[in-house]
């Protein structure tokens, strides 16, 4: 029967998708469930710079061997250049050369480090402190501010944490606000500590988070005390958990130099795996790495997001079909949940209903402008982006960073969403649109859940074929015939008399 | 009431989901292709006077700016019409005019309407605000239809319709729609207009809902809702049937009016019907459209279709 038929090309879709997984599985050991204990960062230093047309020389200093993170592999080519690693230097550094580089130019530098909590590198001890020179009013300052902090200080560490709690009360201190005009926060603290005799130093470090992009290196301050390096951020203290932090320059003076090159700027992405040693070590052997993990980490971080909208499709057939919520726009609740997963849930949810809100008002006056359909929904391209412009500029005028995360909504389907829903009000009462509105975020909000799942996010990405399953669901889904639950509510006065 | 009914009991009772509908039945029996026929009441009009269906009587149509320009002139002499969209939805961009007040047109609801407002809607209607994807359109402007009176008593604002499901050609379940306050007078039964459960044997009312909900009484006018019979059932079930031979369609919606002069008008059809149809006659639909499949060979001819109906659908209404 035609019927049977389809079911099992379906099942059979579903089985080469398990089966391919199981093989996979055996094969290279990528773990099923997300092991929190081998994550390995994969991170990406992009230099760009526009070459002027002498021989060009590229140095990017590299991150030093430290606690928590176990180099696995790196590498550094770049078409076109000639790439060594400079170790003769205090820190080792990325050398690309080329003779003849006209035009824009882009570097990458790539290494895989495991994070390894129980990885220790022994502390290299600092050399002889050598005294900053304040002048004038500044050593004046500075030396009434270390006179203050002082008796207070038992060693290094006392003075540096009240040193940089001092920097963080508000109102700043008349010397300590009259220092910071001469220097920015990390290099000030580290010159203080020298003055008082202990060995502290500016850092930079590159902050872990999944999936982020385009991210620069931030200034930390380093505290010589007992025998090992304490590190401490300007914003908030002390910093004892360094799980997501790796340091990149310590020792070296500058990040990255470039000779006959000009504007020239490094940008740093990362992306976090999960793999067992096993696996690891495999992949490195195999010439070809046909898996997702080939790819630049910030196109991985892409396909880590796009590969769990097949998830979410599953979940609004399953909200439809089979539970029967009505939605505005058939697929428009997986993109909201897409967004989602970049801001915070809540946040999302409270910039989505401002925005949508708000335009949804505006849409009212444009209705009475009678506006042919393309140019409307062109209008309300403009007008959302102006909404989102201001809750962005709003909130963070009043400290809600998160406010920030509205950008990230796509303001093409959100404008399209607005105009579905004001037609939906025009046509059908505000009731259908009131329920239609919250119907899709429900759903968004739903397929997020799932979608956010470590699970899922772990499996759909280093088990790809198992997308074949979520096919074969949704295709058996297509064909369901039968009750959805809230017709079960809906059709209750025709079952009354035989129950 | 219990809030959840069990599936198996409705699946007894031979109820009709969306996913079946949608899957068996719209996309089973409806061709893609003749889905514009229905769409676009320009193209039905045509098709139905080809046919000899008759319906709201065409006066004109126009689909160019330089015709709205025109219009003066041929809606001179007019006092009874409506001017309406040809692929509009949801009763929008729809105006009925009931009388003229001097040059002055008076509307429905006693609103005087100049010259100006009534190009300007047309203008509206030709450039696509009305139509689905805002698509170019046309305008229709057709006579008024004057409801049968005895649905003054019943019904608030606009003219009752009766929506006639038809599968394969056989009418197989019947509601008449009124129109309440809350839906603004359009016979919607989205925007909360009363639906009247009709048994396809009779014409006579079976049962109401609102809102998806039963009724007795209509909420605005108290008016009790048993007790209806429409006039003239089988010619009404004769017009819904041959709406099949015409568009093809297995699975149709029939919206049909009674005027007090010309009887049973088509006003439109419907390529999906709604389910609220059950509801309003207190059965599932299932069970009559396995009624008309196990018709072994299908007959040929509107009267032994409509006489199966009439029958009972072969015992499958009981």
């Amino acid at each position: 029967m035609e019927r049977w038929s389809y079911v099992l090309a379906s099942v059979l879709l579903a089985a080469v998708g398990l089966g391919v997984a199981m093989y996979r599985h055996a094969d290279t050991g990528v773990p099923v469930l997300p092991d929190e204990d081998r994550v390995v960062w994969q991170i990406e230093a992009r230099i760009e710079l526009l070459a002027t047309g002498v021989p060009t020389e590229v140095l990017l200093t590299l991150p030093p061997e430290q606690d928590g993170f176990l180099a696995l592999s790196e590498t550094g080519a770049s078409p076109g250049f000639g790439f060594t690693v400079d170790q003769s230097g205090t820190q080792r550094r990325a050398h690309w050369t080329k003779r003849f580089a006209t035009g824009e130019q882009v570097l990458f530098y790539q290494t895989d480090l495991i994070a390894d909590p129980q990885h220790r590198v022994a502390p290299k001890p600092p050399g002889e402190v050598r005294k900053p020179s304040f002048d004038g009013p500044y050593a004046t300052a500075a030396a009434e501010v270390l006179n203050a902090l002082l008796p207070k200080a038992t060693n290094a560490k006392t003075l540096a944490d009240q040193l940089v709690q001092a920097a963080n009360t508000r109102p700043l201190s008349q010397n300590l606000s009259l220092l910071l005009q001469g220097q920015a926060p990390a290099p000030l603290i580290s010159s203080l500590l020298n003055q008082a005799g202990i060995a502290a130093r500016t850092v930079k470090a590159l902050r872990l988070d999944e999936g982020r992009r385009y991210q620069r290196l931030s200034d930390y301050v380093q505290v010589w005390h007992d025998g090992a390096w304490l590190l401490y951020d300007l914003g908030r203290g002390r910093i004892d958990d360094t799980a997501q932090l790796l340091l990149w320059q310590t020792d070296n003076p500058s990040v990255f130099d470039v000779v006959g090159g000009m504007r020239s700027r490094v940008t740093f992405s990362m992306t976090s795996q999960i793999r067992s040693a096993l696996g690891l070590s495999r992949l490195r052997d195999s010439p070809f790495d046909l898996t997702l993990h080939g790819l630049p980490i910030a196109e991985q971080a892409m396909f880590k997001l796009i590969l769990t909208l097949p998830v979410g499709a599953l979940v609004v057939v399953l909200m439809r079909l089979l539970v029967g919520i009505r939605t505005a726009g058939t697929f428009m609740p997986v993109l909201i949940a897409l967004s989602f997963l970049q801001t915070e849930l809540l946040a999302g949810m409270i910039g989505l209903v401002l925005v949508v809100g708000a335009a949804l008002l505006l849409r009212f006056y444009l209705s009475a402008l009678n506006l042919l359909l393309v140019a409307r929904i062109a209008t309300l391209v403009v007008v959302v982006i102006a909404l989102v412009t201001v809750l962005a500029v709003v909130s963070y005028r009043l400290g809600l960073i998160s406010g920030l995360a509205i950008t990230f909504f796509p303001m093409v389907i959100l404008a399209w969403t607005v105009e579905r829903m004001s037609i939906l009000w025009e046509e059908e009462g505000a009731g259908e649109a009131l329920i239609q509105g919250a119907g899709s975020l429900l759903v968004a909000v739903c397929a997020y859940l799932v979608m956010n799942l470590p699970l899922v996010r772990h499996l759909s990405f280093n088990y790809p074929e198992l997308h074949l399953c979520v096919l074969a669901a949704i295709l058996l889904l297509g064909r369901y015939t039968g009750y959805r639950l809230l017709e079960l509510h809906r059709f209750r006065p025709l079952a009354k008399e035989s129950s | 009431m219990n809030w959840w009914a069990a599936p198996a009991n409705l699946r007894e009772r031979g109820v009709m989901g969306l996913n079946r509908r949608n899957l068996d039945y719209v996309s089973g029996y409806n061709d893609r292709g003749a889905y514009p026929l229905v769409d676009n009441k320009l193209l039905t009009k045509q098709l139905a006077a080809k046919a000899g269906i008759p319906m709201p009587a065409l006066i004109y149509d126009l689909a160019r700016q330089y015709e709205v320009e025109a219009v003066h002139s041929q809606l001179a002499d007019l006092s009874k019409f409506v001017i309406k969209p040809a692929q509009g939805s949801g009763g929008r961009g729809i105006l009925v005019i009931a009388g003229r007040d001097g040059e002055h047109f008076v509307k429905g609801n006693g609103e005087r309407v100049g010259m100006g407002q009534i190009k300007r809607l047309l203008t509206n209607i030709i450039s696509g605000l009305y139509s689905l994807g805002g698509r170019m359109d046309s305008a229709i402007v057709e006579s008024l239809v004057n409801a049968h009176p005895m649905f003054n008593a019943m019904s608030v604002g606009g003219v009752p319709d009766i929506r006639v499901i038809v599968f394969q050609g056989y009418p197989v379940m019947a509601m008449l729609r009124l129109g309440t306050r809350a839906s603004d007078g359009k016979a919607n039964l989205h925007q909360g207009a009363v639906g009247v459960g009709l048994d396809v044997r009779t014409g006579q009312g079976v049962g109401a809902v609102q809102r998806d909900r039963t009724i007795t009484h209509h909420p605005d006018s108290r008016e009790r809702l048993d007790g209806i019979r429409i006039p003239n059932w089988p010619e009404l079930l004769r017009l819904a049937s041959r709406c099949f031979d015409v568009t093809r369609l297995g699975y149709l919606g029939c919206d049909i009016v009674i005027d007090a002069q010309a009887g049973p008008l088509l006003l439109e059809m419907n390529a999906r019907p709604g389910l609220a149809i059950q509801i309003a006659n207190g059965t599932g639909l299932d069970s009559r459209l396995r009624a008309v499949l196990a018709r072994e060979s299908f007959a040929p001819t509107v009267d032994e279709r409509v006489a199966f109906a009439l029958d009972g659908l072969g015992g499958a209404i009981g």
